[in-house]
């Protein structure tokens, strides 16, 4: 399946097994995008969150 | 109903690893994003479409560590525990809980003012290691090696609007290989050991920093303190940190909220099935 980058315009490729949370990111530009969900083979993306300050281990 | 729910704010590898292992052993699993879900905290009854048992997967420490709490509150049985999130997500904690234990540990002191924080690292002896309370992939850890360094690493952080940026939490440098070593304890079981190299340029060894893991095979001491470690906080899956010194191992940091691709690439050992195992036991009681 594939997106465009809101911000280059390039096509982002999601693979067919996406899962809604999953983070893509724009090959051209590297803005990452969050999947929000899949049906009937269209892809709707959101912006990710950006890296908080108490995220990981 | 799935028969368990993994309650999640981003979907690493870590969690599509638990989700597609935890199908293949069977397992009927649910999906939450808790950023989309917000929760009514005083209906206290079992959350519709989140299974009795939860596996806290947020990457966000106060996330997880608040849904925790309001879901076991619910009734739900949440992997890892509020009180384990909170322990281990609190190095002030985990450190006073490991000495009480008699768990050997890193010497650490904390300073409630800048003044008193300079005092006593000079009263320790430089280098001084300075790590946030609560904090995470090594960030705005500090090696200070004189009093010069420590007035104006004190000074930047006696400026940050968070309080607990002004609990200074003081941990004596230990003398060590350029490694530490990383456990995996599931269930009061070690399942994985790693060593975690530092990089070129930097004396941190976290993976998120560039450290890089390679093959150990722990020996039963070291297993043994992992095993305590994880129970002392009575965390059920968890990363226990451990230093080689020249007196023997010390433990100074144990992680709720585990990241295992590093472990599980460096250990061969499948850790997102071994996690998985486990939840299965708990659902099938």
């Amino acid at each position: 399946m594939k997106a465009k980058c809101k911000e280059c315009g390039a096509d982002i490729e999601v693979p067919d097994d996406a899962l809604p949370g999953e983070i893509v990111s724009c090959p051209d530009c590297g803005l990452e995008y969050e999947v929000v969900s899949i049906t009937h083979g269209k892809v709707e993306l959101k912006l990710a969150e950006d890296v908080g300050e108490d995220w990981g281990e | 109903m799935a028969e368990v729910t993994i309650i999640f704010d981003r979907l690493r590898w870590e969690e599509k690893e638990l989700y597609e292992k935890g199908k293949e052993l069977g397992l009927d699993i649910g999906l939450e994003d808790i950023k989309d879900r917000p929760l009514e905290i005083t209906r206290l009854e079992m959350v519709d479409g989140i299974s009795e048992i939860v596996l806290q997967r947020a990457i966000s420490h106060y996330r997880g560590l608040y849904y925790s709490s309001i879901l076991e509150s619910m009734g739900h049985t949440v992997i890892n525990s509020f009180v384990a999130s909170l322990l281990c997500g609190n190095k002030l904690l985990t450190t006073l809980l490991l000495a009480k234990n008699g768990i050997p540990t890193p010497k650490t002191s904390v300073a409630f003012s800048m003044d008193s924080a300079i005092k006593e690292m000079e009263r320790m002896g430089f280098p001084v290691v300075l790590k946030p309370i609560v904090g995470s992939w090594g960030r705005m850890i500090a090696k200070i090696n004189d009093r010069e360094q420590a007035e104006s690493i004190l000074e930047t952080r006696e400026l940050l609007t968070d309080p607990q940026q002004q609990i200074y939490y003081l941990q004596e440098y230990v003398k060590r290989p350029p490694r530490d070593i990383r456990g995996i304890v599931i269930n009061g079981r070690v399942v994985a050991t790693i060593y975690r190299y530092q990089p070129d340029d930097d004396w941190r060894t976290n993976i998120a920093r560039g450290g890089k893991a390679g093959v150990l095979n722990a020996d039963s001491e070291l297993e043994d303190l992992m095993v305590k470690s994880a129970q002392v906080v009575g965390a059920k899956v968890v990363g226990v940190d451990a230093m080689e010194t020249d007196d023997g191992y010390v433990i100074h940091e144990i992680n709720n909220n585990l990241e295992f691709k590093g472990a599980t690439e460096a250990s061969q050992k499948d850790i997102a099935k071994e996690i998985m195992e486990y939840i299965k036991e708990l659902v099938r009681k």
